[in-house]
């Protein structure tokens, strides 16, 4: 069969081959056409304004580059910045440790209900973000909430954990209770793609269950934790429900700028200064960006 | 376990014996133990939400978080309040949320569906430049896209319309990237050079043979997009600032805003609750029942990159 069709199949295929090729665009048109029209039309906008600036006098006028330099110098931006830095180091890191480990217990068969345990895991990444945060903030309450009342009852005093010194842990427990989950299961997902062969040959070999796990599974998810803290560095420089949720709880601990994203939120909506807040939308991409290259430098290197 | 004994096949009895052995000795007490600590964690928070939308608001306040009050059982109560409230505007707010979330994830999980076959399946000029921009969007943070989307649509005045929350919503790069992967390993290129060779046309055969192997695929994106819409806070958030369009997270955050002020005339930290928890049962009951989609899907994403 191969024989009697070998002399036609060639110039056959090559005339499908042209013609799939207009069929490709046909199939990736209208996605790249919603792309055009909500991603890449609204960044060259802002791009646009964020050049110029509008005066009380004289309207708008072309700013060059003057938006960029004062967000650089804007100290409330720092801050926020330095505050989401704080965050990342602390809370991003204690996030996926947990759920490795989490992953682990349950990938290693030595659990009783697992999947009971792996759902309830999962369960909170099916909570709204603005519920989460409304939740926990009537967990924390001072005087009412549930933290407060058990400390009560066993004698000890709570600390107030939405005074201005616990806002940022507080915070950070409710984006770890929130997405442990989910991250876990991004890892489990991975390791039931480990194929058996190497377990048995681990076995062979006499290594136990920490030595498997050390040097067989954790190997095996670092794609999948590259990528779970990528994903992390973007969210939590974008935070903003959670803070947002809890300053009308706790106005005083959370002010307009306590997240890039909040300030940024506040320029636009509440001071109308448009111009300075699509130059301070950029600024925090860059950021974002920035800190995902080298993460993914330093990833990369240590691998090699 | 006796009459296994007399099969003739001394070695696989053996093994037999020993894994079901080895399965029951490999459970570990402590282990469980120790995450079943853990689970409480993630789980009497949510505890905390149904025992609370079953008081009244003093209830709420002066008695302990976890202890249920039989004799203010105020739940079905609390559940009505919140569905009449405001002339019933929760039950509006859910409802949007429904259609935003629907709308969103049907349209978005077509988009990449088609777009990520016509990426893993077909070579045009300019493919991997567009698909290096799509990846590289997936960095793109949502919020520092939102303000710019927001004044693009102010200027072309579409801002406070159920299209400013859908359109944006419709553009998942993570989900046609997700299809891309998954398109170019179910769908077998042989299978579709045999239909091509019967003279069958590309779209009867993504129509007909492709979408069928793609479907757990699509079930992940819907899936990502749905919770993604049904969650999302900022875009709505910006977007509207008509109440009978607000989702209802946005609406939730609004109440929330009220009852802290002490501004209405009712107290409403009850609303607030008992609302929440009805917000979160929807999506909780599909994850139960979908919750294989979400690993199948996940794994496609993060193991082959």
């Amino acid at each position: 069969m191969a024989t009697t069709l070998a002399p036609t199949v060639p110039p056959r295929a090559r005339r499908h081959g042209s013609r799939r090729g207009l069929k490709g665009y046909l199939f990736v048109a209208p996605f790249l056409v919603f792309f055009a029209a909500a991603f890449i039309a609204p960044l060259g906008y802002a791009a646009y304004l964020s050049l110029f600036r509008s005066r009380l006098v004289g309207g708008t006028v072309f700013a060059g580059l003057q938006n960029y330099r004062d967000v650089v110098h804007d100290a409330a931006f720092r801050d926020g910045v330095l505050r989401m830095a704080r965050f990342l180091i602390t809370q991003v890191p204690a996030m996926l440790v947990l759920a490795v480990v989490f992953a682990l217990a349950i990938d290693s068969g030595r659990l009783w209900a697992p999947r009971f345990v792996r759902l309830s895991i999962f369960l909170p990444y099916a909570v709204p973000s603005v519920v989460a945060a409304l939740m926990w903030g009537y967990l924390y309450g001072p005087t009412f909430g549930p933290i407060t009342q058990t400390a009560h009852h066993l004698g000890v005093s709570a600390p107030n954990l939405l005074s201005d010194r616990w806002m940022l842990p507080s915070i950070g427990n409710i984006v770890t209770w929130e997405f442990v989950g989910y991250n876990m299961i991004i890892f489990y997902a991975a390791l039931r793609t480990i194929p058996p062969e190497r377990y048995e040959a681990a076995a062979v070999d006499g290594a136990g269950a920490v030595r498997t796990a050390v040097h067989i599974k954790l190997p095996a998810l670092r794609p999948a934790l590259a990528l779970t803290a990528i994903f992390s560095i973007i969210g939590t420089f974008q935070l903003f429900t959670e803070p947002s949720v809890m300053s009308t709880v706790a106005p005083s601990a959370i002010d307009r700028s306590y997240t890039p994203s909040l300030y940024a939120y506040n320029l636009a909506f509440t001071d109308q200064r448009l111009n300075y807040a699509a130059a301070l939308s950029f600024a925090m991409g860059a950021v974002i960006v920035l800190v995902t290259a080298v993460f993914v430098l330093a990833a990369s290197r240590r691998r090699s | 376990m006796r009459a296994a004994a007399a099969v003739p096949a001394p070695r696989a009895r053996v093994a037999v014996r020993v894994n079901l052995r080895a399965v029951i000795r490999r459970r570990s007490v402590p282990l469980t133990v120790a995450m079943f600590v853990c689970v409480a964690y993630f789980l009497l928070p949510l505890l905390w939400l149904v025992i609370a939308s079953t008081k009244s608001d003093s209830g709420l306040f002066h008695s302990f978080g976890f202890s249920v009050r039989l004799d203010d059982f105020r739940l079905w109560q609390n559940v009505r309040d919140v569905f009449t409230y405001g002339n019933g505007q929760y039950a509006r707010w859910l409802l949007n949320t429904i259609f935003y979330a629907v709308a969103s994830a049907g349209g978005a999980a077509a988009l990449a569906t088609v777009g990520g076959y016509g990426f893993a399946k077909f070579d045009f000029v300019g493919k991997r430049a567009a698909f290096g921009v799509v990846v590289v969007s997936i960095m793109v943070p949502g919020i520092a896209l939102a303000i710019p989307i927001y004044l693009l649509f102010a200027k072309i005045g579409i801002v406070n319309t159920p299209l400013s929350i859908i359109v944006p919503s419709l553009v998942s790069p993570f989900g046609i990237y997700l299809m891309r992967v998954y398109a170019a390993d179910a769908v077998d290129d042989s299978l579709l050079e045999a239909a091509r060779i019967d003279g069958a046309g590309e779209l009867r055969i993504f129509a007909q043979i492709a979408l069928r192997l793609l479907a757990p695929g699509i079930v992940t994106v819907v899936l990502f997009t749905l919770v993604a819409t049904w969650n999302n806070y900022f875009l709505p958030f910006i977007m509207l600032n008509n109440p009978n369009l607000f989702p209802v997270t946005v609406g939730l955050a609004q109440w929330n805003a009220q009852a802290s002020g002490g501004g209405g005339a009712q107290a409403v930290f009850s609303l607030v609750i008992t609302g929440s928890l009805v917000s979160v049962v929807p999506l909780a009951v599909a994850f139960l029942f979908l919750q294989r989609y979400w690993q199948s899907g996940l794994s496609a994403g993060s193991v082959k990159t």
